[in-house]
């Protein structure tokens, strides 16, 4: 355990940074700060997916697209007041993550794998070519702020931050009793031995099925963000681009913790564009910091030091 | 260790965005996005190197003032474009900024730059709407609309080249649809007819199902394309015994210059339609593409002459004010009113939604002296982006989608 104590302190500071850096900082640093947030949101949730339950999706981006959609053409298609349109697309991720539960929970590995890329490919070209509703490639742009359209007494990008800061820590509270229920132990356990935990009478596809959705329905959480703190939505949101790189963020932080997700989202958000404002060979850089992560820490930055707790 | 190391790193961020926030007014800033990653890396260099050569001539001065350009990266991501836009504005307190690629990145900057009320100059971004049912008055567009040169191309195949079919294959996005849609229109007012349209994905590696199904009695077929996807059709259309038997027309991306140098005979004989071609043959633009491939060792393509172009305004813009730039509603009146001269691509001036009105050149692919050119065979002078219709009734018909006019 002592190896492990240097993660208090670590803990601390993030939390005096996510708390008090809006007050300090300037508002191009509250941006990244807020998507740091928002992005953590969807790698905690692909967490649940990869590092608790073992299943490596390549599509999770869909759902994080799909609300962000779903806010998109309700905001401004449809006009709709901000509760319906939140919870129009929360639903509408959730549903999503339902159905497509039923096709990928029923396998694993590389084929869970192929799966969640197909579907999320699916998602994808959806959003691509059915245009009267999603624009295409152009996307759609005029999404009203968020602190407009919810009538927040008060606007910018600091009050923004602070709303999201709100839903994150209650999102990662909920996925934090999620995962450490007996339904979390038990997803741990199918992590590590399908076949024993069958052979105990747990249904192992229920299981699965509900570590999927429950992981679609945060996923929808942070798309709704997205698409109110950027304004737009484009195809860019839920391809493959997008989704490999939450797979990084969540393998880089350190799965099956829920700190390491968010640790790597702001280590990624934070190293593109720090980088990028120094050297055109950033791509280079960021390149070599994973491949000294996967040799040096290859179960994640947050899990430095210890063995893989089971 | 480790986690000092971190605390470390967090506070040296912390300082530089503090820092950065408060830099003394010196020279003036330029904020500049292109994609330097990715798929379309080679396009937003060539753009970059068009405003680096201006740059360079003026020695980085205009107004009096030192300039300095900040170059962000935005991967033709328009999250990203939005994110470097916030930093260019918000850290490095720009002044103006320039620059991107994609459609997609020009809409999603829009109302971004319209809440910031930052003046813009889009060079190379050429979706309608920016300058039409979506325009912002933030924005400047010194490029071009997709279907700005295809109304002056639609007229000039049925009249001149005397076609009356046609076959359209294009690219399966907005700058497809728009381009097709503009010749369609202005062909079919002449009393041609479309009777063909094809739409390919824009990752598509094989032509050879779109080619099988070309009609064998259209009189021309029209091609819109760029970059790889150019190289591969044009070579194909070769190798299907289609060159020798239909006459290809298109785009002007389909055989502009950022490709060009790749193709090899089966080019030959191309009409395509642009506001330049590095073959122009007038004092201004042999010392533009001269200046370029001396500096580059490479011919100028659209891109780069686009922001040299867009670079011009800028500077103009500038002049006019004696640097003062701080004001950013005078420096956009500024940037609106700049007449620059001495352009490569001929006379530009700009209407009064921010689109420019300019020279259209219809170019055939021809060898000289070795190499591969778009010889310009026809000058169609002050083309507006709303052709020979009227504005307002333009603007209320609907925007060139891939619905527009069906195939008869």
């Amino acid at each position: 355990m002592g190896a492990r104590s240097w993660r208090l302190p670590v803990l601390a500071a993030l939390a005096v940074v996510l708390a008090v850096g809006p007050l300090v900082l300037s508002s191009y640093w509250i941006g990244l700060l807020t998507q740091i947030v928002i992005l953590a949101i969807l790698a905690m949730s692909l967490d649940i997916l990869l590092g608790y339950t073992g299943l490596p999706s390549l599509g999770h981006a869909g759902f994080f697209g799909v609300a962000a959609y779903g806010v998109a053409v309700l905001s401004t298609t449809y006009r709709t007041d901000f509760w319906t349109c939140v919870a129009a697309a929360l639903l509408i991720g959730i549903a999503l993550s339902a159905a497509f539960g039923l096709i990928v929970a029923h396998v694993r590995d590389v084929y869970f794998l192929m799966i969640t890329l197909a579907l999320g490919m699916v998602l994808w070209g959806v959003s691509y070519r059915w245009i009267p509703v999603t624009g295409g490639d152009n996307g759609i742009s005029g999404i009203p702020s968020l602190e407009a359209h919810a009538g927040l007494p008060v606007t910018g990008p600091a009050a923004f931050y602070y709303v999201t800061l709100v839903v994150f820590l209650a999102c990662a509270a909920l996925m934090r009793v999620v995962v450490r229920s007996p339904f979390g132990l038990t997803l741990r356990g199918i992590r590590e031995n399908e076949a024993r935990m069958r052979s105990l009478g747990f249904n192992t596809w229920l299981h699965c099925y509900l570590s999927y959705v429950i992981a679609g329905a945060f996923a929808s959480v942070s798309g709704v963000l997205w698409a109110y703190y950027n304004g737009f939505v484009s195809p860019t949101y839920l391809d493959l681009t997008a989704s490999s790189e939450l797979f990084l963020m969540v393998t880089l932080g350190g799965p099956a913790t829920l700190v390491g997700p968010l640790l790597g989202a702001g280590l990624i958000v934070l190293l593109k564009n720090v980088m990028s404002a120094y050297t055109a060979r950033w791509l280079l850089i960021l390149g070599i910091v994973y491949i000294v992560a996967i040799l040096a820490a290859p179960q994640g930055i947050w899990n430095l030091g210890t063995r893989r707790s089971t | 260790m480790k986690r000092l190391r971190l605390l470390v790193v967090l506070a040296i961020v912390a300082a530089a965005g503090l820092l950065r926030a408060q830099v003394p007014d010196g020279p003036i800033r330029i904020g500049f996005i292109v994609p330097l990653s990715g798929a379309f890396a080679q396009n937003g260099r060539d753009i970059l190197n068009g405003f680096l050569l201006l740059l360079d001539e003026v020695g980085y001065r205009a107004g009096g003032r030192q300039i300095q350009l900040i170059v962000e990266d935005d991967e033709a991501i328009p999250a990203v474009t939005l994110t470097k836009a916030r930093k260019l504005v918000e850290a490095d307190r720009v002044h103006l900024m320039a620059g991107t690629l994609l459609a997609s990145s020009g809409y999603a900057l829009t109302p971004y730059v319209d809440a910031q009320q930052i003046p813009m100059v889009y060079p190379v971004v050429s979706s309608d709407d920016l300058t039409q049912r979506r325009r912002s008055k933030w924005i400047i567009r010194t490029g071009w609309t997709s279907s700005q040169p295809n109304h002056a191309f639609g007229e000039y195949a049925y009249r001149t080249l005397g076609y009356r079919t046609v076959a359209t294959v294009a690219l399966d996005y907005a700058f497809g649809w728009e381009s097709v849609g503009g010749f369609q229109r202005t062909f079919e007012a002449e009393g041609g007819r479309i009777v063909q349209k094809m739409w390919t994905p824009v990752s598509v590696h094989d032509f050879a199902p779109y080619l099988a199904q070309i009609s064998r009695d259209v009189d021309a077929v029209y091609a819109l394309f760029l970059g790889r996807s150019a190289l591969q059709f044009v070579r194909q259309y070769g190798e299907y015994g289609l060159k020798d038997r239909i006459p290809l027309i298109g785009s002007g991306t389909t055989t502009d210059e950022h490709v060009l140098p790749f193709m090899g005979d089966e080019a030959l004989g191309a009409v395509t339609t642009l506001q330049y071609s590095a073959a122009l043959d007038t004092p201004e633009n042999r010392r533009f593409t001269g200046a370029y491939r001396k500096r580059y060792n490479k011919v100028a393509s659209y891109y780069a002459e686009s922001m040299y172009t867009g670079g011009k305004w800028v500077l103009a813009g500038i002049e006019a004010l004696g640097g003062r730039v701080e004001d950013r509603a005078r420096l956009l009146e500024a940037l609106r009113s700049a007449r620059p001269t001495g352009l490569p691509r001929g006379p530009v001036e700009l209407d009064e939604y921010g689109n420019p009105i300019q020279n259209i050149y219809i170019r055939r692919v021809e060898r000289v002296g070795g190499e591969l050119q778009n010889t310009v065979i026809a000058t169609i002078p002050r083309v507006s982006q709303f052709w020979k219709y009227n504005p307002a009734e333009y603007l209320r018909q609907p925007l060139y989608s891939r619905r527009f006019g069906p195939a008869s």
